[in-house]
């Protein structure tokens, strides 16, 4: 009966209880949180050892490390939320390189008076993505910042992962006579956010493309080793991501507008809003730069996957010193596709 | 999309551009100036340009509302938010715009000024609904297109006694400003540069409608098309103007009857006259001072006034120096004259107003156009 054998007296109150600061202090409170939510939901053995941090035996291979910071607001949106975004965004940068990714760390930056039922709904959904993506959070950190200083929930995650032998993928490697490809439909992530963002709330059903895409680029692998260049087109959208490979390799490209798949109601929303979905946010989505001649059978392999059914060949890679990508745009005319100067929407991932 | 895609088809573009390559004789020059930065955009972002015989040539107009406003004017923006404190509401494309003293509204918002863009002029209302204690101004800017939302603001103010919000007016006037070009002397004597013909603006004349454009088609002979904001639109206005040039006539035609009528649109028109009048004189950069190209909130609505109720004071601060914007503005200059264009001046790091917007001439040069000058090697 006496309750001084347990380690928690109380049991955390998810429904009605709120971020306090004692959340981040350290003590008994900050051990509750830690158990009953994050061990809880993450539910693996080197997270439960209850260390500052997990020990484990990297299999053979190049390791890679890589982070990212999610701040997106709102923090639910169509499709996804902040947790499942801070799961797929750091597997998907990992898995970038043509590695296996092994294990994810997470940060998380609390403000104070934030909701422990959306924190809750959320570290849940965070648990789900990395279940599925089969990539555990093994190790983690917890901080509350004051009202005011924070935005609800912050979570940096880092991800570790291992390139198996023979696969050399790169940004800097892009060659002249090279294929680009696009995994499908663009500009879904960045549209969906903005469709709940408060003073712009139109009605659609475009949801978010948010997903881990470890699973497709093994498949691309397994098909096809001579792929020279990943990259997920994230913040700042496809033109960035091409920009961003045409300079690190010295290259030009030149895309097809017609060949570059969108959906019709991303396309009518942006049209609305004044916006450009090449610049438009992506979470799902990868650019795969590989030898022309072996263009269709990558394509072909990526087809067979889930999440590479609308893909697509887009474009391709020239010499060009001014590393400029160029469009023919779907009207029969040429032009730059050019970074974005600014930002279109803020706080999207 | 439905109804959108119909105006950007490859193959009537085809169409359009052998028909216009046929009629254009090679003996003659076509340079037609877009008054709107809205076909400059188009221009660029569809590469329309490329599909014109080399004879056919674009000359871009002031009619991108964020880069007509003269710098004091943008100072006065930043006084009432930093030294009246008010909170300043301003449309996305002017956050960026240089002002004086290398600043911008961008710059003044993260230095702690409580600048906040909207969407529209409801979302200024609510904000100074949800703030009683605070004073609101709304950042009037733009052409005749957007002169009657802000009509419909004040007069919604008035209704609701909402008194702690005012506008900072700055709506300008189509007809004056291409008046004034065709008037500078750069134009009359210099003849530094030479306008055949002007493609008219969509938007604008779907609230004004096409009869304002007559009278200096006629005074000063020059063919005007009043033409929609779709690559097919700003193709097919350029086919109606060769004929015209060809057939030595300076009608006013309308291109975009799906949309403008001879007299616009007239509810939108009394609006505007019930709360607003002209000023004698406004200042654009680029055109200078300019008679009667502006509005004024009247008397009966001067309790909304920002001018009159925040002591404003005029900075007289110009561009930066070596900044073409103001010829780039009255098309006697392209972009590329200018030095600074792509040096000390990119979208990242504008400073001048033409490579802020994407309507501005300078930032669809740099952000569309830019590997041509490269191709040709300047």
């Amino acid at each position: 009966m006496s309750g001084t054998k347990r380690k928690f007296p109380q049991r955390m109150k998810f429904s009605s209880g709120q971020v306090e600061m004692t959340h981040g202090g350290g003590g008994r409170a900050m051990a509750q949180l830690i158990e009953e939510l994050f061990v809880r939901h993450f539910d693996n053995e080197l997270l439960a050892a209850g260390n500052d941090q997990a020990v484990f035996t990297a299999p053979p291979g190049r390791v890679v490390i890589s982070t990212d910071g999610h701040v997106v607001s709102p923090l639910f949106f169509p499709g996804g939320d902040i947790g499942s975004l801070s799961v797929h965004g750091t597997v998907n940068d990992v898995a970038m390189s043509g590695a296996r990714p092994l294990y994810l760390s997470a940060g998380f930056i609390l403000e104070e008076g934030f909701a422990l039922s959306d924190l809750e709904r959320i570290v849940i959904s965070m648990a789900a993505a990395s279940a599925k993506a089969g990539v555990p959070v093994v190790t983690g950190d917890t901080k509350v910042v004051e009202r005011g200083k924070g935005d609800g929930v912050f979570i940096t995650t880092t991800g570790v992962g291992v390139v198996p032998e023979g696969i050399e993928i790169s940004g800097a490697l892009a060659r002249p006579g090279d294929a680009v490809l696009v995994n499908g439909f663009i500009g879904d992530h960045g549209t969906a956010i903005l469709s709940k963002r408060e003073n712009l709330e139109f009605e659609s059903e475009i949801r978010s493309d948010s997903a881990a895409l470890h699973g497709l680029i093994a498949h691309m692998l397994a098909a096809e080793t001579d792929i020279h260049v990943l990259r997920d087109p994230t913040r700042g959208g496809l033109a960035a991501t091409c920009n961003e490979i045409a300079w690190q390799s010295g290259v030009g490209m030149h895309l097809m507008e017609e060949r570059i798949p969108i959906r019709p109601d991303v396309q009518a929303a942006c049209e609305l809003l004044g916006l450009d979905p090449l610049y438009v946010a992506n979470e799902g989505k990868l650019i795969a730069i590989c030898p022309g001649e072996k263009a269709d059978a990558l394509l072909a392999a990526m087809r067979e996957h889930e999440l590479g059914r609308d893909a697509g060949i887009i474009g391709h890679v020239r010499a060009d010193e001014n590393r400029f990508v160029t469009m023919e745009t779907g009207f029969g005319g040429n032009r730059i596709v050019d970074w974005i100067a600014g930002e279109q929407l803020p706080r999207i991932c | 999309m439905k109804y959108v895609d119909d105006f950007r088809d490859k193959e009537l573009a085809r169409g359009l551009a052998a028909a216009i390559a046929a009629e254009a004789e090679p003996s003659h020059r076509y340079h037609f100036m877009e008054f709107c930065g809205g076909h400059t955009h188009a221009i660029f972002r569809y590469g329309v340009q490329e599909l014109l015989p080399s004879n056919v040539r674009f000359i871009h107009g002031p009619g991108c509302p964020v880069c007509v406003l003269p710098v004091p004017r943008i100072d006065q923006a930043l006084e009432l938010a930093e030294r009246h404190g008010v909170i300043l509401c301003s449309y996305g494309d002017m956050m960026r715009v240089p002002a004086g003293g290398k600043r911008s509204l961008l710059s003044a918002k993260a230095a702690g000024a409580d600048i906040r863009m909207v969407y529209s002029t409801q979302d200024a209302l609510k904000i100074a609904r949800d703030n009683p204690e605070r004073e609101v101004v709304f950042f009037a800017i733009g052409f005749e297109t957007t002169t009657p939302p802000s009509a419909v603001a004040i007069r919604q103010a008035k209704a609701e006694g909402l008194g702690n919000f005012s506008v900072f007016c700055n709506h300008v006037l189509t007809p004056a400003a291409i008046q004034h070009i065709l008037q500078s002397p750069e134009l009359r004597d210099m003849d530094s540069v030479t306008i055949d013909g002007f493609l008219g603006p969509s938007h604008v004349s779907a609230v004004i409608g096409s009869r304002p454009y007559e009278y200096f088609a006629q005074e000063f002979q020059k063919p005007v098309v009043i033409t929609g904001f779709e690559p097919l639109d700003v193709m097919q206005a350029v086919l109606m103007l060769v004929r015209q040039i060809n057939a030595g006539s300076a009608e006013v035609e309308n291109q975009y009857a799906r949309v403008v009528t001879p007299d616009g649109n007239r509810k939108a028109q009394e609006l505007v006259a019930e709360i607003f009048e002209l000023r004698r004189m406004f200042e654009w950069r680029g055109l200078g001072q300019v008679p009667y190209s502006a509005q004024k909130i009247r008397p009966e609505y001067q309790d909304f006034d920002a001018e009159l109720r925040f002591a404003l004071t005029d900075t007289g601060a110009t561009d930066v120096k070596g900044c073409e914007c103001p010829a780039i503005l009255r098309g006697v200059k392209k972009p590329t004259d200018c030095k600074l264009f792509g040096t000390a001046c990119t979208p990242d790091n504008p400073q001048g107003s033409c490579m802020v917007s994407s309507e501005g001439s300078c930032a669809a040069y740099w952000s569309y156009g830019r590997f041509r000058q490269e191709a040709v090697g300047a």
